[in-house]
């Protein structure tokens, strides 16, 4: 394409999704579906049957080279260069402060090739440091946005689903790992990932072939119950699961330790990353000082508390704040993560509340998350 | 989608019924405003025997994403509310016109500028 992308951008299914009655919304520059009819029954959907979901807004970064794993743990808190090849890894990219720039999935493609998968949002943010930080390692680093739609299919019948469409051995493909594959013909990197607590797979594919994967999906689905999803019941679906979100759990403001997520930062590795010296200092600092604990929050009542709102003691005073929240709809209840004081933060502890507009509504402090599967 | 034509309708997306031989109208909000909410799922209706006033909130409506206020489109005494939509949120959505209403009002006041459907259909899909 010649011409400059229109604003907001647009995927490769925008079509489709207005021929599907999708409600739109502007997500960090794109036009994306919110729903196609009830949220609460979308989200019921990925829980019982299965769920279809455009993702294409994501950015994706290629790392090549033969240095691209030693590039990659420099840039990132994890280590990379341990991964086998074919699996994922959860991991953060962090500034020299220890401050979350962005959450990742890191997939390794070859022995010289890993794929980063970057929130929309940040994904300029993390390619350009990424192009940075790999300079003077044997790798370099491709902007692979338009490069690829992604699919994701969600929910326990999701692996009848695609394995119809595949050739892929979906049975020997783990949980946060990836392989190619052809589905309905077409080239794609078949991942068993997912941000919905269920079983699923993200299809990375060429957005030619995106329309043609969407409807071969949407027509092998429909005898059990697979609906197209969007982003709103995306967000109730990682909420009951407990993941976090990037600009709600997850900031610049806040380091892996203070999220709780300290395991994914590998002082261990060879060599130095970016972050290390200011990680170090918090990781001493968690374990002396509990800085404020990441908690599940239960409703008793049917008010629904939102991010930024304040977690309150019985006294009145303020203990913590409000990073997500929703009607959980699995639940039937409210419920939030917060951030808040560590003596408030056991499971079971009595008289939390949160401040909804000025009334004080009671809360229940329980252990992330709110919904497992079953497996 | 249709507006009922019996009914008027304010720019916050209410509609009101005709009054009834005691004054009393009915007001509930358009299929519009359920839409662009989500799904609904709390109702803060205000109390019975209240006041409202017209363009003034009275209360709230919470769906999945997002808080709304609820504005009453005209003034006078709460004299009911609807106690079904308060269990059942959901009926704000499948029925807005209907089981979904809301509140009524003995009608003292109301502003000048409450739309006919047909007006009220061109403002909503502009």
């Amino acid at each position: 394409m010649t011409d400059a992308p229109p604003t907001p951008r647009r995927t490769a299914l925008d079509a489709r999704h207005r021929a599907l009655g999708a409600t739109m919304t502007d997500f960090a520059g794109w036009d994306m579906p919110l729903r196609y009819g009830s949220e609460r029954d979308e989200h019921t959907a990925v829980r019982t049957r299965a769920g279809l979901f455009d993702l294409s807004h994501m950015g994706e970064i290629s790392l090549i080279g033969s240095q691209a794993g030693e590039a990659l743990d420099h840039a990132l808190v994890g280590r990379l260069s341990a991964l086998a090849v074919g699996r994922a890894r959860y991991t953060m990219i962090c500034d020299d402060e220890g401050g979350i720039l962005d959450d990742l999935i890191v997939y390794r493609l070859g022995d010289e090739e890993f794929l980063v998968v970057a929130n929309a949002s940040n994904a300029q943010v993390v390619l350009d440091a990424l192009t940075e930080r790999a300079a003077g390692f044997e790798a370099t680093v491709r902007d692979d946005r338009d490069a690829y739609a992604l699919i994701a299919v969600q929910g326990p019948e999701s692996p009848g689903i695609l394995g119809s469409l595949t050739d892929a051995d979906l049975e020997g493909l783990k949980y946060y790992a990836g392989l190619p594959g052809t589905v309905a013909g077409v080239p794609a990197m078949i991942a068993r990932t997912g941000y919905t607590g269920e079983d699923g797979f993200e299809l990375f594919l060429a957005p030619d072939d995106a329309v043609r994967v969407w409807e071969a999906l949407t027509e092998a689905g429909a005898p059990v119950g697979l609906v197209p999803c969007g982003l709103s019941c995306r967000d109730t679906l990682r909420l009951e699961a407990g993941m976090p979100l990037y600009g709600n759990e997850l900031t610049t403001d806040t380091t892996p330790f203070d999220a709780g997520l300290g395991r994914v930062v590998k002082f261990d590795k060879p060599g130095d990353f970016v972050g290390r010296q200011a990680l170090e200092a918090a990781s001493r600092e968690a374990d002396t000082v509990s800085p404020r604990t990441l908690v599940g929050l239960v409703a008793e009542g049917r008010r629904v508390p939102r991010a930024g709102y304040a977690v309150v003691a019985a006294d009145g005073s303020q203990i913590g704040q409000v990073t997500s929240g929703a009607p959980s709809p699995t639940l039937g209840k409210p419920i939030a993560m917060a951030y808040v004081d560590p003596e408030y933060a056991k499971p079971g502890t009595e008289g939390v509340s949160v401040d909804i507009r000025g009334t004080r509504e009671p809360y229940e402090v329980v252990a992330l998350p709110f919904y497992r599967r079953e497996r | 989608m249709s507006n009922p034509q019996q009914l008027r309708y304010s720019k916050e997306h209410e509609w009101l019924s005709a009054a009834d031989e005691d004054g009393v109208s009915t007001i509930g909000i358009t299929e519009f405003a359920a839409n662009a909410l989500g799904d609904v799922v709390y109702v803060q209706l205000p109390d019975v025997g209240s006041a409202v006033t017209a363009g003034e909130t009275c209360g709230e409506l919470e769906s999945t994403k997002s808080v709304s206020d609820l504005y009453s489109p005209v003034s006078g005494e709460v004299t009911e509310i609807n106690e079904d939509v308060v269990n059942d949120p959901a009926l704000v959505n499948s029925a807005p016109f209907e089981g979904g209403w809301l509140f009524k009002v003995r009608v003292t006041g109301e502003p000048e500028e409450l739309l006919s459907a047909d007006a009220y259909t061109a403002f909503a899909e502009n």
